[in-house]
């Protein structure tokens, strides 16, 4: 057993519409589809090895990026290539494919981990499909087949609002984990270090080997990975260690295993827009429409790939995003609302004392949350609050600034390494000034990548 | 609600051509009804109840106590001088009223000016409306004397708004503080007016007094048929001193503070009229439970820097004692505690020094910050032979080192990550 680290600050957003921990077996996606752009750095035309019409097996590549030819991008399940939607100038927005009844895999040759040496398992990683799940930090790219990382991080809970509970989610999978588990250890040729939750001490996880585990203790956000990096091995300059999500371990042991790409997992579907918020099973990039048909019970609604605070907006229509197993749909807040700055109509999440209900404990209770701003951009004004809620060693509004001002010494300085957009995506909540942090993030990510 | 909505959205395209008109409709639309922007991606799909026009509110808030209880304190100290209604309980609604009227065409002067200044900049540059000066222009009236000339008011409002504020980018870049800045152009431009012993009482009489009949009626309680040709200020009854407790303490010590006396023969200083605040002074910065309220208000809610109060207390503190192990002078011998409930030392550390845009950012930052101030205005206070108040010119010059002193605890913390390698 590691070590407990406890957390003060953050913040947990109580959501109405938490998914009940059932699954809904009727459920069966038809479409699945794989978005290029999930990828940071790789080309928005990337290389098609497939054109519609083409019949897939789960595992066969669909396309590769011009300058990393190696990384295949895989199909999740078995099908027909039915469309190739474009976005703007365009980028390939989807690649979609019509699912088979009977999902069939292209078998690969099983990994014997105790025979294999680090370059096959690269090789075979890099082939099947696996390869894109290895996230590459500084930065959050995808990882560099020629590098051999410090150590790789997995967080074993998610700490989001209304988030997929990842002990429900990989109930049964031990064996699989473990699999996946001994696979990453020798890619990172040193450790693996997985971040628990303390409520998650007495379970099958805890079992695992070959794993350093240590235990966060705290609000949101500590289950994500890059907080909990940060508290074992702070990433420095020219240190690059990788990340992976623990449902796509599984999956990376199921190739170990089995031979073959198999993502299947769980989604969890809530928000306060949906009537029954649960689990459902599918592939990666599972197509969402028959998990809100009929489970919708208001109007206007904003549908997210991924949660509330990171999450991307999709249409209801469309597919899951390669890193997410969460849904979330809530109401879109696009109505005024009389002297709302002052006298608010309805009860909403804050963590500012002058929302007096805040002062006794009221953030407690579950929010009916909506995309309203709650007031107009400004410049920042407030000062101490984002480090309420990112429990760094780092000053994110000075960071912030100096990627506002193109100092990258200071941004270096400062700690741009060891941060991507997620991990201070609870101080643009937060924000009084409405700041755009995390676009501001990104694009201080790419000035730094494009200054080399 | 939806009646006025309907108002709102028929006029909006009619002003829409003219920029400064939008602005300014744009400014009463957002008080009005907070606007239905919506989060777009990427990033946060909820946001935080609170934003800046809630945040700056409640500070003016919170300075409500400070008002009031300063309009009835003009009134009370302007009939003391005449020597009528003398005890605090009399006349209390006569006091209120004279002071409220003193006080309307400040305050009114204040918003239309600054605010002025900001719906031109804003519309000049295409911005909405920044709150900041919301606070400001409740500031500003709180901390001038209460006879201020309405034209003295505005010039200084117009230099810190153009000077300090909008020609560093507006709400949010000033490196100064606007209501200090206002203040700081006041003194040194027309020191006459806001030095010497009678400058903390209103004498006069304006057009709204008259309105309301009260500039005869305290001509008849005063046995006078018209105003003496030399002015109100000439009827003041022998034995008033309008002189401040720092001006008795720099001259005399602890002793002349608690030897002056009102005409009536009561002491003028008792420390229970230093701490309720039943003395001459700027408007809103006598009465200590006033600011204590707004104290505990402003830090129960997290919207002033608890840090910065506690350390600029402590500041003061450490500088008071050692002063009094020094001595030397009666000033310098004035007991530290004492320091507490005389001038505006209290006012200064919950209202000025807290200012988040222009104290330090960083929470270490903030301590040494309110320390600095602290600590320099007692010297400023105490050691200045000119003039014996010094929070003013503390918290500017604090201000202008915040940055440096943010920079150094950056710094740290750049070393730090760096020595991990």
């Amino acid at each position: 057993m590691g070590k407990t680290i406890k957390l003060k600050k953050g913040f947990d957003i109580n959501i109405i519409g938490k998914p009940q921990k059932k699954v809904d077996n009727n459920f069966s996606s038809k479409t699945y589809a794989i978005n290029p752009s999930d990828f940071r750095f790789i080309a928005p035309i990337p290389k098609l090895t497939v054109q519609e019409g083409d019949e897939v097996k789960a595992g066969d590549p669909i396309f590769y990026d011009k300058s990393n030819p190696d990384i295949m991008f895989c199909a999740p399940v078995s099908g027909e290539v039915v469309e190739v939607k474009r976005g703007q100038k365009r980028a390939i927005a989807e690649i979609v494919i019509l699912a088979d009844k009977e999902n069939q895999y292209k078998q690969f040759d099983k990994v014997d981990l105790n025979m294999i040496d680090r370059e096959d398992l690269v090789k075979h990683l890099l082939g099947s499909g696996c390869w894109p799940m290895l996230t590459q930090r500084p930065y959050g790219v995808l990882a560099d087949p020629t590098e051999t990382p410090k150590a790789i991080f997995v967080s074993a809970f998610d700490s989001a609002p209304l988030a997929n509970d990842l002990n429900f989610s990989v109930a049964g999978q031990q064996e699989y984990l473990q699999a996946g588990i001994d696979a990453l250890n020798i890619l990172s040729g040193s450790t693996v270090y997985m971040g628990m939750s303390s409520g998650q001490s007495a379970n099958e996880l805890t079992h695992l080997k070959n794993v350093e585990t240590n235990n966060f203790d705290g609000p949101h956000p500590a289950g994500v990975v890059g907080i909990q990096i940060h508290h074992t091995q702070p990433i420095n300059k020219g240190d690059i260690v990788w990340t992976v999500k623990l449902l796509d371990v599984i999956a990376i042991g199921r190739m170990v295993r089995d031979g073959q790409f198999n993502t299947e997992r769980l989604f969890a579907v809530g928000g306060p827009s949906v009537k029954n918020p649960q689990y459902y099973k599918g592939f990666i990039g599972a197509n969402i429409e028959q998990m809100l048909k009929d489970n919708i019970q208001s109007e206007n609604n904003r549908v997210i790939s991924g949660n509330v605070l990171t999450g991307i907006q999709i249409t209801p229509n469309s597919h899951m995003h390669f890193f997410d197993n969460q849904l979330t749909v809530l109401e879109e807040g696009d109505k005024h609302e009389l002297f709302g700055w002052l006298i608010p109509n309805y009860p909403r999440p804050s963590i500012s004392k002058t929302f007096f209900g805040n002062l006794f404990g009221g953030s407690k209770k579950e929010f009916n949350v909506n995309t309203n701003t709650h007031g107009e951009h400004r410049a920042i004004v407030v000062t101490g609050e984002y480090e309420k809620v990112l429990p760094m060693d780092l000053y994110p509004m000075q960071l912030v600034k100096s990627i506002l001002y193109n100092d990258i010494d200071l941004m270096e300085g400062l700690g741009i390494y060891e941060i991507i957009e997620e991990d201070l995506a609870l101080c643009e909540f937060v924000c009084t000034s409405k700041t755009d942090v995390q676009q501001i993030i990104k694009d201080g990510i790419e000035l730094m990548v494009e200054q080399g | 609600m939806q009646f006025l909505r309907n108002i709102l959205d028929n006029i909006e395209p009619k002003v829409k051509g003219n920029k400064f008109l939008h602005t300014v409709f744009d400014g009463f639309d957002t008080f009005l009804f907070a606007p239905k922007t919506v989060t777009k991606g990427p990033g946060v799909h909820i946001r935080d109840g609170v934003d800046l026009k809630r945040t700056m509110v409640m500070v003016v808030l919170a300075l409500q106590a400070c008002l009031l209880f300063g309009m009835w304190n003009i009134g009370h100290q302007h009939y003391t001088a005449f020597n009528l209604y003398s005890g605090t309980g009399d006349a209390l609604f006569t006091k209120f009223l004279y002071g409220f009227l003193q006080m309307l065409p400040i305050i009114i002067v204040a918003n239309v000016v600054g605010l002025g200044i900001e719906f031109i900049f804003a519309a000049k540059k295409g911005h909405p409306i920044e709150e900041g000066y919301l606070v400001s222009g409740m500031l500003i009236p709180l901390i001038m004397p209460p006879d201020i000339p309405l034209w003295m008011l505005a010039i200084s409002i117009i230099f810190a708004v153009v000077i300090a504020k909008e020609a560093f980018g507006g709400t949010g870049m000033n490196i100064l503080n606007i209501a200090l800045t206002a203040r700081v152009f006041l003194f040194f431009a027309y020191p006459t007016e806001i030095s010497g012993d009678l400058c903390w009482v209103a004498f006069d009489y304006n057009i709204l007094h008259s309105i309301f009949g009260m500039e005869g009626a305290t001509l008849q309680a005063l046995g006078m048929s018209a105003v003496p040709a030399e002015g109100w200020r000439s009827l003041m009854v022998d034995g008033f001193s309008g002189a401040t407790p720092l001006g008795l303490a720099a001259a005399g010590g602890w002793d002349a503070v608690t030897q002056a006396t009102l005409p009536n023969g009561a002491a003028q200083y008792s420390i229970s009229n230093l701490f309720f605040g039943i003395i001459p002074g700027s408007i809103g910065e006598t009465c200590k439970p006033a600011i204590l309220f707004g104290m505990a208000m402003l830090i129960a809610i997290g919207v002033a820097s608890w840090r910065i109060m506690l350390s600029m207390l402590m500041g003061a503190i450490a500088m008071g004692l050692l002063f009094n192990v020094l001595g030397g002078n009666p000033f310098l011998e004035v007991p530290f505690y004492h320091h507490l409930i005389m001038g505006s030392f209290l006012f200064a550390m919950v209202y000025m020094a807290t200012d988040p845009v222009t104290a330090a950012q960083s929470n270490t930052g903030k301590w040494i910050y309110g320390f600095g101030i602290g600590a320099v205005g007692m010297i400023v206070r105490v050691l200045n032979p000119a003039y014996p108040e010094g929070w003013m010119l503390a918290i500017l010059l604090l201000n202008v080192f915040a940055p440096t002193i943010d920079h150094f605890i950056y710094q740290r913390n750049i070393k730090r990550r760096l020595s991990r390698a």
